[in-house]
């Protein structure tokens, strides 16, 4: 080992520095957020840097918990996630499948029409008038079934598909397995490592997807968690300018409804930054 | 021209359609359960992909709600028109433009800067920490980091005095453009480095070797080996960047803007959101919609095409 030069001791040392503040950067407002929703009232009003919560109290948390709209927005947001992935991860595997056999008649301009959706689309009005007029406005279907299958993904998909020798197929064919029999037992099993990725991705986007809430969600009783959170945000802000609430009473309800609804991401993030980062992987070698 | 094509070309089909349709049928029959596959595929691809792609003619229309894009009376480029001689409009695209640019100047970077950075670390557990922690904004949603940082930047609650300012920066229309930067890159810089650490990671291990031979120190190393083993991807992601110029993002800004700083906030993505589904000027914002997303297709086109002239390889 080559003894290192006073001068690269120095950047090691600065570079550690910098990293270690970045990541305190990072992590302080979720902190500071955390400290707020434990705060009394006085506490929170103090400002400044929150090293701890000031005034420990859970007050906040039992006055968002107990409303019936933020166990609703669970529900709804639970069963977008779900059902959305589910049904993503099997309609994305089916069309990357299917899009693989080069010797199937009329593959290559499908396949150029599914890139070109990449690049161009019919943008949010013509979408949203297709949704209204499929009477899907004001279903939690309006959440999954436009963002159902992504070209991306499905691109994704087919370049971990290739890695699979076609001799598995063949032989299955030789049983006299049909393609839906050889999609379902073989080929769906074996995708197992890019289909978690594709999941987890899926998930965490129909969990935090907002824009298509905003858009197509009117009934409070559908609301997702970001659409709920949004309200309580403006609908605060107008009752603490109006004098109905005090700030506190704001700040405090909206930090802890912002925790209760990032605590699912928490609680999988191990997961998913050890699949996202793979998913990642696979989309840079293909592009 | 297509007309002139097409006689010949018919002719030819009605020799042979008998023996064409029957060679068909049974290249389908064999392929049956492969369209069986496809067929979700296709009804989504066509029904949320394309027909919204043919509602763009509405910009050309003067649509209404009550009737649909066929029974409505064309208009021209009337809606261009008008909203070329909007003020909102324009507004709107010099927002876009500017906080797009100063996005790709900083943001564009970040990543590549930090994960050159997080190479050069040696403390392998030091490294998987720092990467845990930026990773997580990532994927917590826009509403709840705009919540956040409401509250941490707000006057009373927040550090907003802590750091000399009287204002928050989210309610200055000085500081609102430069707080959408840099609550971007505190949000995605860490992210980012995935892609590069990646494709650090495959760098031949052999032309460092080469290169400390030569006597290149780590800076040069970095210089001389890294930056342009990984230009190629560097190349790919501003080619995706810069078609996506007019875009943004909604959520962002839908969250974090206010009457105080709409002047300087206003971006197409808003605008569209707020003449088309508040106003329900459908026409109007279908216009602007189209607008963004051919400029986008047309820069990505002419990026592509640069960078290939430049001799790098392009995305086609």
């Amino acid at each position: 080992m080559i003894r290192k030069s006073w001068g690269e001791r120095t950047f090691e040392a600065g570079n550690m520095l910098l990293l270690a503040l970045l990541s305190l950067v990072t992590l302080y407002p979720l902190w500071h957020e955390i400290s707020i929703s434990l705060s009394s009232a006085a506490g929170a009003m103090r400002g400044g840097l929150f090293l701890f919560p000031r005034g420990f109290t859970l007050d906040a948390y039992k006055s968002v918990l107990s409303s019936s709209f933020i166990w609703l927005a669970y529900r709804n947001s639970i069963f977008v996630a779900v059902v959305g992935t589910v049904l993503h991860v099997l309609f994305t595997a089916t069309t990357a499948y299917a899009l693989n056999k080069r010797g199937l008649p009329g593959v290559k301009a499908m396949t150029l029409l599914l890139i070109f959706t990449m690049v161009f689309s019919g943008g949010m009005i013509p979408t949203y008038l297709l949704v209204k007029s499929l009477g899907l406005t004001n279903t939690l279907w309006a959440l999954i079934f436009p963002g159902m299958i992504s070209a991306f993904n499905v691109i994704v998909m087919q370049s971990f598909m290739r890695t699979i020798p076609e001799e598995v197929e063949e032989s299955a064919m030789m049983d006299g397995a049909n393609p839906l029999r050889i999609f379902f037992t073989i080929i769906m099993p074996l995708c197992k490592p890019v289909i978690a990725t594709i999941a987890l991705w899926e998930c965490v986007g129909l969990w935090n997807n907002f824009m298509q809430a905003l858009i197509y969600l009117n009934d409070k009783k559908l609301f997702t968690l970001p659409l709920l959170l949004k309200e309580i945000i403006a609908g605060q802000q107008l009752a603490t300018d109006s004098g109905q609430f005090t700030t506190f009473a704001a700040e405090s309800a909206i930090a802890a409804t912002v925790i209760v609804s990032i605590v699912p991401i928490l609680a999988v993030y191990p997961f998913l930054q050890k699949y996202f980062m793979k998913g990642t992987m696979l989309g840079s070698v293909k592009s | 021209m297509s007309h002139q094509v097409k006689v010949p070309h018919g002719a030819l089909m009605n020799t042979g359609s008998k023996s064409r349709s029957s060679a068909f049928m049974k290249s389908f029959h064999k392929h049956k359960y492969y369209y069986v596959l496809l067929l979700p595929g296709i009804i989504y691809f066509i029904l949320f992909k394309y027909i919204p792609m043919g509602g763009i003619a509405i910009a050309f229309q003067d649509f209404r709600i009550a009737g649909n894009v066929f029974d409505s009376p064309w208009a021209g480029l009337k809606w261009f028109n008008i909203l070329f001689e909007s003020p909102d409009f324009w507004t709107a695209l010099r927002n876009t433009v500017i906080i797009s640019f100063y996005k790709l100047l900083f943001n564009f970077p970040a990543p590549i800067i930090l994960a050159l950075l997080l190479n050069e670390l040696i403390n392998g557990a030091f490294k998987r920490i720092v990467q845990t922690i930026i990773y997580f904004p990532h994927f917590v949603s826009w509403v709840v980091l705009g919540s956040i940082l409401f509250s941490v930047f707000s006057v009373d609650t927040g550090v907003t005095k802590w750091l000399g300012l009287s204002t928050s920066p989210i309610m200055n229309p000085e500081l609102f453009r430069g707080f959408l930067v840099g609550s971007e890159m505190w949000k995605e810089v860490g992210w980012g480095t995935v892609i590069y650490l990646a494709a650090i990671a495959g760098v031949n291990q052999e032309l460092y070797e080469a290169a400390k031979i030569d006597g290149a120190n780590r800076f040069k190393l970095v210089l001389h080996v890294t930056l342009p083993s990984i230009a190629s991807t560097i190349v790919v992601l501003l080619i995706l960047r810069t078609g996506q110029i007019l875009n943004v993002g909604f959520d962002q800004i839908f969250i974090l803007y206010n009457p105080l700083v709409y002047n300087v906030a206003d971006v197409l993505d808003t605008y569209v959101y707020r003449v088309g589904l508040t106003m329900g000027r459908f026409s109007l914002a279908t216009a602007a919609g189209l607008f963004q997303a051919v400029v986008g297709l047309c820069l990505l086109v002419f990026t592509n095409w640069l960078v290939k002239r430049m001799g790098e390889r392009g995305l086609w």
